[in-house]
């Protein structure tokens, strides 16, 4: 099983992530923003996560950590 | 469970400025990997240009000097000769290496100087908020190109790994870009093969990438990433364009 964590106050909610996602489980949290003021990047079906790093080789920002 | 991607220990903790969705940041976490992976980043020596990678000396774990606005190549050449045992890089966007460095730029690489340059390629003058760069691309539209850049009165965009190429001095030229997981890998292995060089003394390496300005194209990032892929990769087109120790 792979677990992905996501340094939230580093997310600056552009959505490359999003998009990198094979399993299409990266979204945008809808109901959280962070101090920066941006909608953070989450996983919430952690058990469909893969631990492919596609989001993580996508990030700009380092806010992704993947363990497998 | 072990970790299989981690933030590189060549960079620090330092927030990263870049607007949301910037591919800088991809290519500043490239080259830390690279560092870290050859073992070099207590002797390594970053040269900072001019333009949004301005602050990159916060954001590289190791010893860097900030140039004059197109001159990094040059103070790299000070630095290397200055103390060889050092890895020495530079990291340029276009409008630092493709318009007031362009010199620099040659001239580095016809004297073969054993250094690596990071070049990034955004077809746009990105921090001083968008105008036509030498690399803006004919017919795109930009805050001084509002009816698209029109080749018959400021000509075309600079190619740099096609001239680089005519350049005996040059060792390896590669063109990458990081619009997508496959290009980033591979953008990873150019980036890193430049640094090799660089260890096995083998001169002028020059890694071209591809990136994106979304705050400056007008796009969401995840626009900007296709429209890079429709309109720069053509221009643009992706390879090695130079390795004088290919087998």
């Amino acid at each position: 099983m792979a677990k992905v964590t996501f340094n939230e106050e580093l997310c600056k909610g552009c959505g490359l992530c999003v998009g990198a996602c094979p399993k299409k489980i990266v979204k945008l949290s809808s109901d959280k923003i962070n101090a920066k003021g941006y909608h953070p990047a989450t996983v919430e079906e952690t058990e469909k996560c893969i631990g492919c790093a596609f989001c993580a080789t996508m990030c700009p920002d380092c806010v992704i950590t993947v363990e497998k | 469970m072990a970790v299989v991607f981690k933030k590189p220990e060549a960079l620090t903790d330092a927030v990263l400025h870049y607007c949301p969705g910037c591919t800088h940041g991809i290519v500043h976490r490239l080259v830390a990997e690279a560092l870290d992976e050859l073992g070099v980043r207590g002797k390594a020596v970053a040269i900072a240009s001019v333009g949004c990678s301005v602050f990159s000396y916060n954001y590289f774990n190791c010893d860097a000097v900030q140039a004059a606005h197109g001159r990094a190549p040059a103070v790299a050449t000070g630095v290397k000769r200055a103390c060889p045992e050092s890895i020495v890089f530079t990291y340029q966007g276009d409008g630092d290496l493709a318009a007031i460095g362009t010199a620099e730029t040659v001239h580095s690489a016809a004297r073969g100087e054993n250094i690596t340059v990071i070049f990034i390629n955004n077809a746009i003058y990105g921090m001083t908020g968008g105008q036509m760069a030498p690399t803006t691309l004919p017919g795109q539209v930009t805050q001084t190109s509002p009816y698209g850049r029109d080749t018959n009165t400021v000509g075309f965009p600079v190619k740099v790994c096609e001239m680089l190429s005519q350049v005996d001095g040059a060792t390896y030229l590669e063109r990458v870009a990081v619009n997508n997981v496959k290009n980033v890998k591979a953008a990873k292995a150019a980036i890193k093969k430049a640094f090799q060089n660089q260890i096995e003394g083998k001169g002028f390496s020059l890694v071209e990438v591809l990136s994106t300005c979304p705050t400056n194209w007008g796009l969401t990032p995840e626009k900007a990433l296709t429209w890079l892929e429709e309109n720069m990769l053509p221009y643009y087109p992706l390879g090695v364009y130079k390795d004088k120790y290919a087998e």
